[in-house]
């Protein structure tokens, strides 16, 4: 029946093409080919049970009773009536088989039209059922059962019922929460407004795309229902002698065994044996439709951004006045057998008190350069494949992990683009601010605390000691982004890389933070690493400015000049898109087009495909960043000249 | 935060009065004449009669829960027909011992699991994740009975180690350290699935809270690794972990019925088999409401512990 359910899945799933199917998968995954071999032939000679040549599973033989296992004629031996072990093992197969997979069915067809019936109509009749629903979950699972043959009476056909109801539930809520989401869709009104009724269209438009999740749920839980079948033929209330399940041969053998153990053991194998068959296919069926397990996306990134070994370290010499110093960066994405080059050979330099704006559109690769500074992009799949890193003069990307640790934080700070998201849900600021601090500086808590206090009066919050305690979620965004501030400041940086740290905020509070940043960074003599898609947050903030295209830097130079007069058709573009007040005939129009894919990049500019100003010669060779004009660099075969706009 | 408390509490309330409808209408579902199915069909007229007027079953269903509830909620649950005792003595007897072995199980999976789940997610793809993975597969598929009866095998008969069955020795018994001793096998029976279960969805829950901003936040702090798994992450885990222990509360409070079964563990889970058996219903009935209870009760504990932790939920 699982694989029924496998095929039945993989048939789902046909559209998407490009993708190997959900049966492949299924089969390439070795623990689950394993388990549809195993379970093949536990069902098979189940099913074929009445033509193998098996004695009479039943036929006593008083003379030859407790025989050991491969005694003649009887291979696994027989129990304390003589009977044939194997015999009757694999006729109890037959039965455990027919009645969990009944029992699963019932489950499978009663819960889910009760989740059909209260996804649909909602209202009262929802609220009812699925209160019903709950009571029947409150109760502990056997127990229920337990309750439900009290009343019915010890059987096998009793314990199949009961082990069917307490199973219902588990379908019921599955199905409801598909069916609510579908209820709401375009083609369910469609199919109403043609006048179909509710029946019919649950039946012809909302069962269909329920399936799957019918199909999935009863891989999950059809081994549990064999095993609780077989649990209450085990205590003596499902199978009643003459008829023989696993679990009743189980419970039978229990009496004789301390002198023959098998008798029990082996129907006990029998049962571990199906049910783990079923887990595995079961397991093999979720990952396999799990489009996240296929991506590796639910890897767990590492400390620290994986460094390809060997580096592709170029020779010259590491600036050691610059904070920040990054020579022919190279950072790759590996997912599966694709490669992209999100950051394709990056140079920067930052002096002491600096300010650079690092521009792009999403997906430039500014942020992935940022982050693999520190080793924070994650990996897998990032890996750092070339490069020197350096720190005034200290090459961070062959430091040890412990060293990359110390610097984190104290002598480089960051600060992220959505605090919601980047501070701890469940601790408060005060306690993240004390974490920081202490994770550098030999403070006790106490001290800790008031300097924590005080980094937020400096970022001016205001009632700082009360605001110690709030969990991130009490406080307006603005606020938040303060405290991630004060939390970068706290063991006095001398760089910070701040990666879209006004994106999630609203214009005035955008301002206010710009300002705070500006101020401090003049303060303090901060350098910083400023990454934004936005030229109007450049200009108010950083002293020079680098503009990233596809992986590689395109145009950089001090912001006054790259704002007016760019050399580059892409940075000329990106300035173009910034309204201007006083200016509403300006075009706001982004840029058309979108930049190519990292892992396939065109020979030549990337930028070619959308520039207006394309020559045959910019799809031809490699194209180097040089000096244009008066300080400003570009990577461009036919840059702008001064004033020269786009047609 | 008592606030929070007290609201919680009073949630438990309609659960606790659906779950008392369900366990009373289990005399009223019975098929044919429950007096007669209750003393079996040998039972005297006179006998039928007084049990019929005892369960009031000659009054309207809404009467008779009344007067069933009224009972239940002064300790009267009826006395058992087949041990001619007061049912609520025998059950609260028989569920302390449950109590002890579910609550022992309960606590092996929990540190088990949480351990296991966490090491698991650590070492995602390596050696010890798969051993974990592995040993986790094998736990959930494997018949609690059946692991009862291989570990008397080789822990009772084999070495010695453990007893068999009983929750204190025959002779000379009795005291924490010989009931102590009775409890390992029966206690490491019943927790195996439940630490599986636990140990999968730890290790999901944390790869999950392992990917969020946050981490690369107190990464980025300079914390040292063990802090951000065990402290960051590992909080963060626990708010989607801790109702999944409640609901295996419910499993290995269920799953003690086998275990007791088979090591003859003097609990509420081998005394309703043996009613069921001899239909013994209001024994049943009892039994089922107290366990039942408890159940709601520990998950109750468990979302409160889930509020305190996360208080976004309030």
């Amino acid at each position: 029946m699982t694989s029924a359910a496998a095929a039945a899945v993989t048939a789902e799933s046909q559209p998407r093409r490009e993708r190997p199917s959900t049966l492949a998968l299924l089969l390439n995954n070795r623990l689950a080919a394993a388990g549809l071999v195993v379970l093949g032939l536990v069902v098979g000679a189940a099913l074929a049970a009445p033509i193998l040549p098996l004695a009479d599973p039943n036929a006593t033989d008083p003379a030859h009773r407790l025989a050991p296992l491969f005694a003649p004629a009887h291979l696994l031996g027989t129990d304390a009536l003589g009977r044939d072990i194997l015999s009757r093992l694999i006729w109890g197969t037959r039965v455990s088989l027919a009645v969990g997979v009944s029992a699963s069915l019932i489950a499978a067809v009663v819960g889910s039209a009760i989740g059909l019936v209260a996804g649909y109509a909602g209202g009262r009749s929802d609220q009812i059922l699925m209160r019903l629903i709950d009571l029947l979950m409150a109760f502990p699972y056997i127990l229920l059962a337990l309750a439900i043959v009290a009343i019915l009476g010890p059987g096998l056909i009793n314990a199949l019922y009961a082990i069917a109801i307490v199973n219902v539930p588990f379908f019921a809520r599955n199905i409801r929460g598909i069916t609510v989401g579908l209820a709401r869709r375009e083609f369910i009104d469609a199919a109403r407004l043609s006048g179909k009724g509710p029946l019919r269209i649950l039946w012809s438009e909302i069962l269909p795309n329920v399936l799957p999740t019918i199909v999935i749920t009863l891989s999950t839980t059809v081994g549990w229902m064999i095993l609780e079948t077989a649990g209450l033929s085990f205590l003596g209330l499902g199978a009643q002698p003459p008829q023989a399940d696993l679990g009743s041969m189980l419970g039978d053998g229990r009496k004789v065994m301390f002198t023959a153990p098998t008798i029990s053991l082996v129907p006990g194998l029998m049962i571990f044996l199906i049910v783990i068959s079923i887990n595995l296919i079961g397991d093999g069926i979720r990952d396999a439709l799990d489009p996240r397990l296929r991506s590796g996306a639910l890897a767990r990134p590492s400390f620290r951004t994986a460094i390809a070994e060997p580096l592709d370290r170029p020779t010259a010499p590491l600036d050691a006045a610059a904070t920040l110093d990054v020579k022919g960066l190279r950072t790759d994405f590996r997912m599966g057998p694709e490669i992209y080059h999100a950051c394709g050979g990056v140079d920067l330099t930052i002096a002491p008190g600096q300010c650079l704006g690092l521009v792009g559109e999403s997906g430039s690769g500014k942020s992935v350069t940022a982050m693999s500074l520190m080793g924070l992009v994650p990996s897998p799949p990032g890996i750092v494949t070339g490069g020197t890193i350096g720190f005034r003069g200290e090459d961070l990307a062959t430091a040890k992990n412990e060293r990359i640790r110390t610097l984190r934080g104290s002598a480089i700070a960051h600060v992220f683009q959505d605090p919601l998201a980047t501070l701890h849900p469940l601790f408060c600021v005060g306690d993240q601010i004390v974490e920081a601090i202490r994770a550098h500086q030999p403070l006790s808590r106490s001290e800790a605390e008031g300097k924590a206090e005080e980094l937020l009066t400096l970022v001016r919050i205001p009632n700082p000691a009360e605001r110690m305690r709030a969990l991130p979620h009490e406080l307006s965004g603005g606020l938040r982004q303060r405290v991630s501030i004060a939390m970068a400041l706290a063991n006095d940086p001398e760089l910070i890389i701040a990666d879209e740290p006004t994106t999630a905020l609203d214009v005035t509070v955008q301002a206010d933070i710009l300002r705070l940043l500006d101020t401090l960074r003049h303060d303090r003599k901060l350098a910083v690493l400023f990454i934004t898609h936005d030229f109007g947050v450049v200009s108010e903030i950083a002293d020079r400015v680098a503009v990233m295209y596809a992986g590689k830097i395109v145009e950089t130079g001090p912001t006054t000049a790259v704002l007016a007069d760019p050399a580059h058709p892409y940075t000329r573009m990106l300035i173009d898109c910034v309204p201007v007040m006083g200016e509403p005939e300006r075009r706001l129009d982004a840029v058309r087009g979108r930049p190519p894919a990292v892992n396939q990049l065109p020979a030549g500019c990337s930028f070619a495909a959308r520039c207006p100003r394309v020559e045959p010669d910019c799809s031809t060779g490699e194209i180097v960043l040089d000096e244009k004009r008066n300080g400003l660099q570009a990577r461009c075969l036919h840059p702008l000249e001064p004033g020269e706009t786009l047609a | 935060m008592t606030a929070t408390v007290a609201k919680r509490l009073l949630t438990a309330i309609p659960v606790l009065f659906g779950l008392s409808i369900i366990v009373f209408l289990m005399i009223a579902l019975i098929p044919g004449d429950p007096a007669t199915a209750i003393l079996g069909s040998y039972a005297t007229p006179e006998n039928v009669a007084r049990l019929n007027a005892s369960l009031g079953l000659d009054q309207s269903l809404p009467q008779q829960y009344l007067a069933w509830i009224t009972g239940v909620l002064h300790g009267d649950f009826g006395r058992s027909y087949a041990l001619n005792r007061p049912v609520i003595d025998i059950v609260l007897e028989r569920f302390s011992a449950t109590l002890l072995l579910a609550g022992a199980s309960l606590l092996l999976a929990t540190v088990f699991g949480l351990l296991a789940g966490i090491v698991s997610a650590v070492r995602q793809f390596g050696l010890a994740d798969k051993v974990i993975t592995l040993i986790v597969l094998i736990g959930i598929s494997m018949p609690s009975f059946w692991l009862g009866l291989l570990l008397i095998l080789f822990f009772a008969v084999k070495i010695r180690l453990f007893p068999a069955s009983g929750m204190v020795a025959i002779y000379g018994g009795g005291g924490p350290l010989d009931i102590l001793h009775h409890l390992v096998l029966p206690a490491v029976t019943l927790a195996l699935v439940a630490t599986g279960v636990i140990a999968r969805l730890t290790r999901t829950a944390m790869l999950e809270v392992l990917r969020q901003d946050y981490i690369r936040t107190a990464r980025a702090k300079g914390l040292t690794e063990r802090r951000v798994v065990y402290r960051h992450a590992f909080k963060a885990a626990l708010v989607s972990i801790i109702p999944v222990i409640g609901i295996q509360a419910g499993f290995v409070l269920g799953g003690a019925v086998y275990v007791e079964t088979v090591f003859q563990w003097p609990g509420i889970g081998a005394m309703l088999v043996n009613a069921i058996s001899q239909r013994d219903i209001l024994l049943v009935q009892g039994g089922v409401l107290v366990v039942a209870a408890a159940y709601v009760l520990f998950n109750l504990l468990a979302d409160i512990c889930q509020t305190l932790l996360d208080p976004r939920l309030k």
